[in-house]
């Protein structure tokens, strides 16, 4: 087991307690850049797609994991920032201002209805999101000439400076462009961890009456924190629409929704890490089902006539993880790590206590 | 002039008087203690205090502020910090981050400033910190620092509660059943520790308490209440032997 000897108060100020911690980091985002000459196209498309997922994940993780407030609706927050985005760009606005403004617009949307949403906690403020998401998903198939209605619009192809980020033209360096964007929000999102804005959206997920007894106020703590939690998701839905291309308001369904709540779920409740592992869960189980699909086929199984088997497995893996495991896959991450740094002095029973659940997870 | 005011507080829920006009003051650096049998509105007082619930009538006056309708989360900023009588720590959190929510009502930065963690923001959270030091070196915390509260052991949470409402840095501190659950050892020193806030912090200390003990040993002052009334008020000795008191807590006496 490692022991850090702190000589200041800084070392824990600090994002990384030790040096190695900062050069796992570093070694990770290196490869990340220079991930597209390792890989081709397709696996390219598919890690920008996790890039995106994890960018919505983590705008989701403030509200739910760090929050405590659970949203059905972010999917209505993804369509916002898309097609503000676009319809900005499509105003001749350079992509670099009207990507900030388009996350801006959903923050600000997401934080005004935060006001008398935040009033309500646990399943009605899902149900009330839930609604939200209703509501937009109606508005985007009536504003016709933004959206396009349910014909749907094109995307606008990205420029900045003359080089050309057009994710079919130069996927690579649109994949750049969202790394950026994910490393920058990661970035600014664990300083508010670390910070005391972080930590009064930790006390009022934890005790919103001693938050209140502490002086913080819990109404606007949580309207802030939804307005965020819906501006970085709204970040995630430019960038989703400039990656599909084409769309149209199906895009944002309920499902998309659901896959959001799954990634921060079975992430891990509470880590930013959690949004990570979850979304390359959830972009990546459907591949290896595909991959598992075709392999059957060469032994002569064929599952392609099965309708819902996706469902079926995401359905489990979910159910799985609630009942075994409600820290999540980070959760469980820091569970093995725990086991062998203590090695072999782990105990069975040493996580027993634990295993308490979020006030995110219980029903109030 | 008193540090704290309250004259003739009521609350009705419904047709239930819970605190039926209640009046006591309690002067700066002095160990306040309010006593009476389960149910009798001790803790309901301090939640109108903390401003948790909104009084029917009377009014509370602290350091010549009318607090009577401020909002439950100004009343920190003032100078007035609490303990709950269920410990409500901040589960998923480090004593140190609990201690450090504490610092709330002090914080100089706002999110933008925050999420850009700009060079202000590691200034005062280095003030904070030690500010929060001071806490864990009074009170002995400093094997607990990193440690979860959901698996620390119910008595160090009870001083952790404490701790976070002593970061506040109040003039008044509230501590709902600071004893309750705990061993003879811990209670002696949380008796200490109350003589040490007076006596070292000059702070004014107001308790809900059941034990006698400890009531004798650290209040100025006590005050019994029944029913949502003033039964009592002087010192514990005079109190104690209140025919009223007895009857309250014993059901004989006074009435036969």
């Amino acid at each position: 087991m490692r022991v850090v000897f702190k000589t200041s108060y800084d070392r824990d100020i600090d994002l990384h307690e030790h040096g190695r911690s900062r050069a796992r980091i570093a070694v990770l985002l290196a490869i990340m850049i220079v991930l597209p000459f390792l890989v081709g196209d397709y696996y390219l498309a598919e890690a920008t797609n996790t890039l995106i997922w994890a960018l919505a994940g983590m705008g989701l993780m403030v509200a739910v994991g760090h929050t405590g407030q659970v949203s059905l609706g972010h999917a209505a927050f993804l369509a916002i920032g898309a097609y503000a985005d676009s319809a900005l760009m499509n105003t001749g606005l350079p992509f670099l201002v009207s990507f900030p403004l388009a996350g801006l617009v959903t923050g600000l949307f997401g934080a005004l209805i935060a006001v008398p949403a935040v009033r309500m906690s646990g399943i009605y403020l899902a149900i009330a999101t839930l609604a939200v998401f209703v509501i937009v998903e109606e508005l985007v198939i009536m504003l016709e000439p933004i959206t396009g209605g349910v014909g749907g619009i094109m995307a606008p192809s990205i420029s900045i400076l003359g080089l050309t980020f057009d994710r079919y033209a130069a996927l690579d360096h649109f994949y750049w462009l969202c790394l950026a964007v994910v490393a920058l929000v990661t970035w600014g999102y664990a300083n508010l961890m670390r910070s005391p804005t972080g930590r009064s959206f930790l006390a009022v997920r934890d005790s919103e009456v001693s938050a209140r007894a502490l002086g913080i106020n819990v109404t606007r703590t949580r309207a802030l924190a939804f307005g965020l939690s819906s501006g970085v998701t709204g970040l995630a839905g430019a960038l989703m629409g400039h990656y599909i291309g084409f769309f149209n308001y199906e895009l944002f369904s309920i499902f998309i929704s659901i896959n959001l709540l799954l990634v921060v779920t079975i992430g891990g409740l509470g880590f930013i890490q959690g949004a990570f592992l979850g979304a390359i869960l959830i972009t990546a189980v459907p591949q290896l089902i595909a991959i598992l699909r075709d392999n059957l086929v060469a032994v002569g199984v064929d599952l392609s006539g099965v309708p819902g088997l996706d469902t079926m497995i995401f359905s489990l893996i979910l159910i799985c993880f609630i009942i075994y495991e409600p820290t999540g896959l980070y959760g469980r991450w820091l569970k093995i790590r725990t086991w062998f740094e203590v090695f072999p002095l782990a105990r069975r029973d040493m996580f027993r206590r634990q295993k308490s659940y979020l006030k995110t997870e219980r029903m109030k | 002039m008193s540090l704290l005011e309250v004259e003739d507080l009521a609350i009705h829920f419904g047709g239930v008087k819970a605190v039926d006009g209640v009046s006591f003051s309690v002067e700066k650096g002095e160990v306040f203690a309010i006593i009476g049998p389960n149910g009798a509105g001790k803790s309901t007082i301090f939640n109108l205090i903390s401003r948790i619930y909104q009084s029917t009538l009377g009014r509370i006056q602290f350091d010549g502020q009318d607090i009577t309708a401020s909002r439950a989360h100004d009343i920190a900023g003032l100078g007035i910090a609490r303990t709950f009588q269920n410990i409500e720590l901040f589960d998923h959190s480090t004593v140190l981050d609990n201690l450090l929510m504490g610092r709330h009502t002090h914080r100089r930065t706002n999110f933008v400033q925050d999420i850009l963690f700009l060079p202000k923001v590691r200034r005062e959270e280095r003030q904070h910190r030690r500010r929060v030091e001071q806490v864990i070196e009074f009170l002995e915390l400093e094997a607990y620092r990193k440690k979860m509260i959901a698996g620390l052991p119910y008595g160090v949470r009870k001083v952790v509660e404490i701790g976070r409402a002593l970061a506040t840095g109040p003039k008044l501190i509230l501590l709902d059943e600071p004893a309750s659950g705990l061993s003879v050892e811990e209670t002696r020193d949380v008796a200490f520790w109350i003589e040490d806030m007076r006596r070292d912090m000059g702070l004014t200390v107001l308790m809900v308490e059941h034990d006698m003990s400890l009531v004798n040993q650290v209040s100025d002052r006590v005050m019994a209440v029944a029913n949502g009334r003033t039964l009592a008020m002087g010192t514990p000795a005079e109190v104690q032997a209140h025919p009223d008191v007895m009857a309250a807590y014993l059901g004989t006496g006074a009435a036969a």
